[in-house]
This record gives structure tokens, sequence and C-alpha cells, in this order.
């Protein structure tokens, strides 16, 4: 797993207070993870802050999965 | 209309002097300080360097780390303390009507320290403005009854009153309001401050309302000590469970005391400064009496708001003797914030636990730190100084004022 994908891991395990066995790549954070719509943003934000990078809203829109997010980030990431 | 009864049916504390009401009665019982150095922020720039603050209070104990997480500390003490509440309450949680269970809170402030952490990471970024989406929800002070109701599912009534350091007294009356009247059968009441933060002590200590007498903290909160020098801050959350009398006899619930009036005034004065005759005061105690409809004789202890600032203690101690006349030398007196702090929204709630709490026991709690009494107090007055007593107590009174010229009285009899 790459660097990217431990630390997305690591703030949605702690940001949603999950496990990190749940935390798989087809988890969705709404249906799967117990997120709703402020633990969404602030994920984002939280991705936003880590790896920063600007998320435009467009693009937010389409991170609802674990993997999306690390898809996103490993190609946005810098 | 008949007006209904209300009783107190379950108790919450979580204070600088005992993180339960157990702990807490301990601590009043035996005149212990909660008073110690600031811990929660670097206050070495800061003219006051203490507080009274919770001791080994870690709130993962209590609410889970992801829902603490979007709770300000002034919520989480207040969970804390309701939860304490209803459980002492012993609710049959299947068989009560929650839609005619309210959450009335009282908070003066709120979410002050959400508010500060997420104003200093804006001011050292760029402008851009990178909120994050719990500020508002953590910050706004009904997140507190909010989230009482939420984790209960009670669905009555639920708002916060923001009086300053009357607040909890008003929300206590208005709870005690709702269930009189027959709207609900029940209500969570209280309040909870969090307020050792930068901006509360810095703004506190601008006004010179605090007490500066670092090298002694334990004795720095001294009501009606000649040198008191200011109030000292203080944290943490009261709760009451308020019933009505036959909802609470129905299903054999233990019965504290019953509440029997609640009387509010205005000063018209001043915004920080109480009025110099105490008159928003006395008007208080005296619409506390005619809604509880009893004699001032009637009245054993009187919980003041005593804060231990030069410019409040006096004014309260001539408006209870306007107030009781020749009684007030026969009454037990004490301030309690001497061991407290001042919780400020809270204040009324932890205090209204004493008062039940001193009903129960019969047994006043002391005012600590009276060391030499002030000669504009009047000195036939029994203050309890530094040592608490046994007495007979049938009807405690207790008052909270706030910044704005806000007075609350509630009285509670003995049943």
């Amino acid at each position: 797993m790459s660097d990217i994908a431990e630390k997305v891991k690591s703030i949605i395990v702690e940001k949603l207070g999950v496990e990190a066995s749940e935390v798989t790549p087809e988890a969705s954070f709404t249906n799967d993870l117990g997120a709703d719509s402020l633990d969404t943003v602030e994920l984002i934000m939280e991705f936003e802050k880590e790896f920063s990078v600007s998320i435009p809203d467009d693009q937010a829109e389409n991170i609802q999965t674990v993997g999306q997010a690390i898809t996103y980030l490993e190609e946005n990431a810098k | 209309m008949e007006l209904k009864r209300v009783v107190v049916t379950g108790l919450g504390a979580l204070t600088p002097i005992g993180n339960t009401v157990s702990e807490y009665w301990d601590g009043l019982k035996n005149g212990v300080s909660g008073c110690g150095p600031i811990t929660k922020f670097d206050a070495e720039k800061f003219r006051t360097r203490f507080a009274c603050e919770l001791k080994n209070f870690k709130v993962e104990d209590f609410i889970n780390a992801k829902e603490a997480r979007k709770m300000d500390p002034f919520t989480q003490y207040a969970v804390v303390a309701a939860d304490e509440a209803i459980a002492d309450a012993n609710f049959d949680m299947d068989s009560l009507n929650k839609n005619k269970v309210g959450v009335i809170w009282g908070s003066g402030i709120g979410g002050l320290k959400t508010f500060e952490d997420e104003m200093i990471y804006f001011g050292q970024g760029d402008g851009t403005p990178k909120i994050n989406p719990f500020f508002i929800p953590k910050m706004i002070a009904d997140s507190s009854s909010g989230q009482i109701s939420i984790r209960n599912g009670f669905r009555g009534p639920n708002y916060v009153t923001v009086s300053a350091c009357s607040s909890a007294n008003n929300a206590i009356i208005d709870a005690f309001n709702y269930i009189r009247t027959g709207r609900i059968n029940v209500c969570v009441t209280g309040g909870s401050e969090a307020p050792v933060t930068i901006a509360s002590v810095g703004g506190f200590t601008a006004m010179h309302a605090m007490s500066t007498r670092n090298d002694d903290p334990a004795t720095a909160s001294r009501p009606y000590d000649v040198d008191r020098d200011g109030f000292v801050v203080g944290e943490g959350a009261g709760a009451l469970i308020l019933e009505e009398y036959e909802h609470a006899k129905a299903r054999g619930a233990k019965i504290y005391a019953e509440l029997i009036g609640g009387g509010f005034s205005s000063d018209a004065h001043h915004i920080t400064a109480p009025h110099p005759e105490g008159y928003g005061a006395l008007l208080s105690m005296i619409d506390a009496l005619e809604d509880a409809n009893i004699k001032p004789e009637e009245v054993d202890y009187v919980n003041t708001h005593g804060t231990s600032t030069p410019i409040g203690d006096p004014q309260e101690i001539k408006a209870i003797v306007d107030c009781f006349g020749e009684h007030a030398y026969k009454m037990a007196i004490s301030s309690t914030k001497s061991m407290t702090g001042h919780l400020l929204g809270g204040a009324g709630a932890v205090e209204a636990v004493a008062s039940v709490l001193a009903i129960q026991h019969q047994f006043v709690p002391p005012t600590i730190n009276v060391f030499n009494r002030d000669p504009e107090i009047d000195q036939r007055i029994d203050l309890t100084e530094n040592v608490g007593k046994a007495r007979k107590i049938d009807v405690a009174l207790s008052n909270g004022f706030g910044f704005g010229g806000h007075n609350a009285t509630v009285i509670f009899r003995k049943i």
C-alpha cells in the first residue's frame, strides 16, 4: 500500500472513529463508515490539508469511497 | 389553572471539587477548594494564572471519541452531568413517554474554545476560510441541550437559556414552568460552562473582574472577606431531573426535594455592575418567595451568588437583609463559589444541586476563605464561615445574577 493510501486510511480511522479493518477500498464513507454530510466535508478538508491540494467541490462530490479518495490523491497530491 | 407540583428526581454534577454528585458533596461538606494553576493553556503572560478546573476528567470514559470530537467541552460536560442525573432518576426508558421529556439547559457563553481554536487557525492562514464544518454546530450554545436530547431520544421542548451567570437558574425556572403547567412530565435541566480559555480568562481579567492572587490560588475565591479581589473562573456542569410529582410518585421515584418557586428581575442599571442598593437582587428574591407562596421566615438556607468580587458581595447581603428583615440573621447563608469557583452559566446549576443536597443531608456547606469578614457585610449575618454545619433545612433558596443585570432565584423545599 502506498504512503498516500496509508495516510488516507489513518485520517478516516481518526475522523470517523472506525476500525482500520473496515476501511477497505470499496467502503463508502456514508453507506459503510457511518459518515454524515458534515463528516464527509471534514474528510475532504483533512485530505486537502494533509496532501496540500485543493479539491474543487465538483470533484469532491465524486469522492465517495476510500478507493476514490486514494486514487484522486495519488493523481493530484504534490 | 391549577399548577402541578414539581420535584427533583435526579442529580448530576461534574465540578472542580468532584466529578460525581457524591464526590461533589464530599467536597462541599469538607470545604475543599477546587482552585489551582491553569493547565488548559499557557497562562504565563496572563495577569490571572489560576482557575477551578476539573480534576482527572477524561471525556473518553463517558462519550465515545467520535461523538466527543464533535462537542465543545461545555457540551461534553453537559452530556456527562446529564447522563449521571438521568441514570440517577432511574427511568424505565421503555415506558417513559419521551415526547413529554424536555431538555432546557443554561450556558452563558457556549463553545468558546471551539470559536477560539477555529479563529486562531484562520488567523494563521492566508485568508482562505478553511472553516471546519463542525465549527458552528459545536460552538452554538444550544448544542448542549441538543446533544442531550439526541443521546436520549427526548423530544420535548429543547433550548438553552443565555443570561450570563443566571443562565442555569433561568433554565431551571423555564423547565419548572413547562412541567407545572402540564405541558411536559419531565425535564432535564441545569447548565454548563467551559470558560478556562484564552479569550475568557483574558477578557475577564481585562474587566478587572477576576482575582489575581497567583501566589495562593486556593484562597483566591473568598466571598465576604475584606481582601477579596475578584472571582475565580470555574468549569463544569450541574444537572437536575425535574418531574411532575404524580408522575414521579406513580413510578416510585426517589424524590430529593420539591421545586416550589422561581423568581426573576432585571437591574435595568449597568451592563456589568450590580445595582448599588441590590435592588434587582431584592426583586428577584421577593418574586421567588411570592411564586413559592411562602413567607420569608420559612427559608432556612440561602446559597448566595457571592462571587468574591468587591462590588457584588455586599449588595447581595444588603438585598437579603432588605428581603428577610430580622429573619436574615436566623438563616444560614453560604457561597459555595468559595470552593467551586464561578461556573458562569453553569453556576446556578451546581448551586441548585448544592441546595438540594443541603436539604437532603440537612447540612449547610461552608463559605471557605473568610479570614477577615468585610466590615461592610452586616456582622449579624451567619455566613457559615469556613466550616459547614448540620442544621434543619426545610427550605433552601439559591440566587444567580448575571452581567447584563439579569437576576434569577430558585427555591427548593424538603418533601
